[in-house]
């Protein structure tokens, strides 16, 4: 028995100290009083979850995030599976097919911040696109809504997380055997019958695992979402960075745990829809 | 680069003079010891903590070269500094606090008292601190002005004193008085009152500084001198005043008054350089910022009157012995001439201003604190070209500056009830 038990220990350790514990902790301080500017007492209190649930702010700033996460989750799934799609059935070359693969992770060669950031000299009032239209005599007023808005947050959102549903479909759709892709062309189907009968099906464990990355990544997110309004939009994180920012980290710690909460009720309904252990040791 | 050096040399060698003999003077009165005493102090190490304007690596650097000993910046958020002298605050030596801050980090224990008669240079430093007065008139006193906050009664007693004693809280450090940033260029018109940052004129081109305490002092004086509000006291406003404030605010987001709130130095200072703005709440070191980019930008003088400001040094209360007498030296050197001209560049003012006057050029002098025109070109602390000959500092004098300050950054009573209206603002 011994053996067994020495086979699971490290794995257990490694989760105990590095999720367990604090998980723990942060539902712990969840029930903890706020003293002004001070920080936590230690008192059982269910204040901190009063609060945020009977506070319409909260309530605007999931209303904004989930508005995100579906405005995103739609068009990097768009995006992610036709580009996967490409890669796999389009480039005979699997060398090519690779190379280009690589390709789509160049951006991902330099940080997170410099890639959003670099979005204001192209999208900003005097910006690369409102020069260009300007000069051409497209426009007369510089277009405002291309810089702090909702747009330019989505579009930080897509170009920063595209490549994390691009990869598990990408995936996915490798492991398709195309013959089963001539067998159904043999038996009559169009070629958009292929897609929607045999390759989005055998798709579904990689959209599910992307899906799961773009709706954890959007949803903890605080920072793109200020950066990118310019302040002027917030998340369900920057609520909680709000708290944290005046030391109240017990509601703090209330509102990451709702977050939590609803994150693991979005995994569980997407795991519901694909069974992803049976599909990845098919 | 060689030219800076022999000039900082020359500086370190007058300077160690005068540090030797505080060194004497000051170890005799402590121990006795001299010789033991100087060479153990080489082993200090002070820690000075504060926000990005005032904690700078420059000021370490030279307080390292003077006193003999090390002293190290860490950079913190307001919020964070707060955190650290509550949480973990052997963390740090010394504080450099907002005169507000001290309001959470005096009551907390987190500072021993400051003996006055240890500070040589005390009664050179400026009365807005040491006696509430500025040019011999009554400073404002809305919100937290430094005299309400800098004396207490003893070493260990965690309190404000009502009025002058032997004791303080903190040290007084840099301070400014702030306004308006505009883009003259881009503004169109006459700026003249506080009431423009929220004027129908600028819609979809101002920013406000999303700091809560701070955000909303620019919005109550905006908020009044537009006649929409009127304040008892806007450096402690009620529920009722707050509420109100807020919902214009909310007001004039939902309707594209505001093209960003921003919540860095750095965010300020692109939008007003890329013109995303032309009016908006900012810092003067971030004026300073965009004219070094070789763009246009007037930190302007409103009839209201200034937001006021100043930072404090504060003494940690676990410092003791040794690194209590290092942390009393970097006090006085703080105060004696080096950080003054530094700072003066930034746009921030020296709570010593005669050793601050001294350690300027003639034309530096001029312009930064005698309201006079440049004769030569005007640099910022890193060397770029901010301002040309002949022109006269945003603003004028030291003293034309500071007769105005009609308001002092604060901690409101109702601070946690501005934080909740706050967020409702930002999520809006």
């Amino acid at each position: 028995m011994l053996p067994t038990y020495l086979q699971v220990a490290p794995l257990t350790v490694v989760l105990t100290l590095f999720f367990v514990v604090p998980v723990g902790l942060v539902v712990l301080v969840s029930f903890f009083r706020y003293q002004m500017l001070v920080g936590i007492v230690p008192d059982f209190t269910l204040k901190n979850y009063v609060d945020l649930l009977t506070n319409p702010t909260t309530w605007t700033l999931y209303q904004s995030t989930l508005k995100f996460t579906l405005i995103v989750l739609a068009i990097t799934f768009a995006l992610g599976f036709w580009i996967a799609y490409f890669l796999v059935f389009h480039v005979r070359n699997l060398l090519t097919a690779i190379g280009l693969f690589l390709v789509c992770t160049v951006p991902f060669w330099t940080s997170n911040i410099i890639r959003m950031i670099s979005w204001r000299p192209v999208l900003g009032k005097e910006g690369l696109i409102n020069s260009a239209l300007l000069n051409t005599g497209v426009i007369d007023q510089p277009i405002e809504w291309l810089l702090y808005s909702d747009f330019s947050v989505v579009v930080a959102y897509v170009h920063l997380f595209t490549l994390f549903m691009i990869v598990p479909i990408f995936n996915s759709m490798a492991r398709i055997d195309k013959s089963l892709l001539e067998a159904a062309v043999d038996a009559g189907a169009s070629r958009w019958g292929v897609i929607w009968n045999v390759v989005l099906p055998l798709s579904k464990t990689g959209i599910a695992l992307g899906a799961l990355f773009v709706v954890t990544l959007v949803m903890g997110d605080f920072f793109v979402v200020t950066v990118m309004s310019g302040g002027l939009s917030g998340s369900a994180t920057s609520g909680i960075f709000n708290d944290l920012q005046f030391l109240n980290y017990p509601r703090a710690a209330a509102n990451a745990v709702i977050l939590l909460i609803i994150v693991l009720l979005i995994a569980a309904s997407i795991f519901r829809l694909v069974d992803v252990r049976k599909e990845l040791v098919r | 680069m060689k030219k800076t050096g022999g000039l900082l040399n020359g500086r370190v060698s007058r300077r160690s003079v005068l540090k030797g003999g505080a060194a004497v003077a000051g170890a005799t009165a402590v121990t006795g010891f001299p010789m033991v005493w100087a060479q153990n102090l080489k082993d200090v190490t002070l820690m000075h903590t504060g926000m990005s304007y005032s904690t700078l690596p420059d000021i370490a650097r030279q307080a390292t070269q003077d006193l003999g000993f090390k002293v190290e910046m860490s950079v913190v958020d307001h919020p964070g500094l707060l955190n650290r002298l509550v949480q973990d605050p052997k963390s740090l030596d010394i504080a450099d606090l907002e005169i507000w801050q001290s309001k959470v980090a005096v009551p907390q224990g987190a500072l021993q008292g400051i003996e006055i008669a240890k500070i040589k240079n005390w009664g050179e430093l400026t009365p807005l601190y040491t006696e509430g007065k500025f040019g011999g008139k009554e400073a404002s006193r809305q919100g937290d002005s430094p005299f309400e906050y800098i004396y207490r009664e003893g070493m260990d007693t965690n309190g404000f004193a009502g009025g002058v004693t032997e004791w303080a809280n903190f040290c007084p450090g840099v301070y400014n008085a702030d306004t308006l940033g505009i883009r003259p260029d881009l503004v169109g018109r006459e700026i003249s009152s506080w009431a423009d940052l929220i004027s129908a004129d600028f819609k979809g081109k101002t920013a406000i500084q999303n700091i809560p305490t701070n955000g909303i002092m620019d919005a109550m004086m905006a908020c009044e001198s537009a006649g929409l509000l009127t304040y008892g006291d806007k450096g402690n406003p009620t529920q009722d005043e707050l509420t109100a404030t807020i919902a214009k605010l909310i007001e004039l987001k939902k309707d594209g008054h505001f093209r960003a709130l921003w919540s860095t130095f750095d965010e300020s200072v692109n939008l007003m350089a890329s013109g995303e703005v032309v009016i908006q709440s900012m810092w003067s070191p971030a004026v300073t910022a965009v004219k070094a980019q070789g763009v246009k930008c007037v930190y302007q003088p409103l009839k209201e009157g200034y937001r006021g400001w100043g930072n404090g040094l504060g003494m940690l209360a676990h410092l003791e012995g040794l690194k209590r007498d290092a942390a009393y030296e970097y006090l006085n050197w703080y105060n004696s001439g080096w950080v003054g001209g530094f700072i003066a560049k930034q746009g921030y003012y020296s709570s010593n201003p005669a050793t601050a006057m001294a350690a300027l050029s003639e034309n530096e002098r001029g312009f930064f604190y005698e309201g006079k025109a440049a004769t030569a070109d005007i640099t910022s602390p890193t060397g770029e070209k901010t301002n040309s000959a002949g022109e006269v500092r945003d603003g004028g004098s030291y003293e034309e500056r500071f007769s105005k300050v009609a308001v002092w950054n604060n901690l409101p009573d109702e601070a946690e009830f501005l934080y909740a209206k706050w967020n409702e603002f930002n999520a809006a």
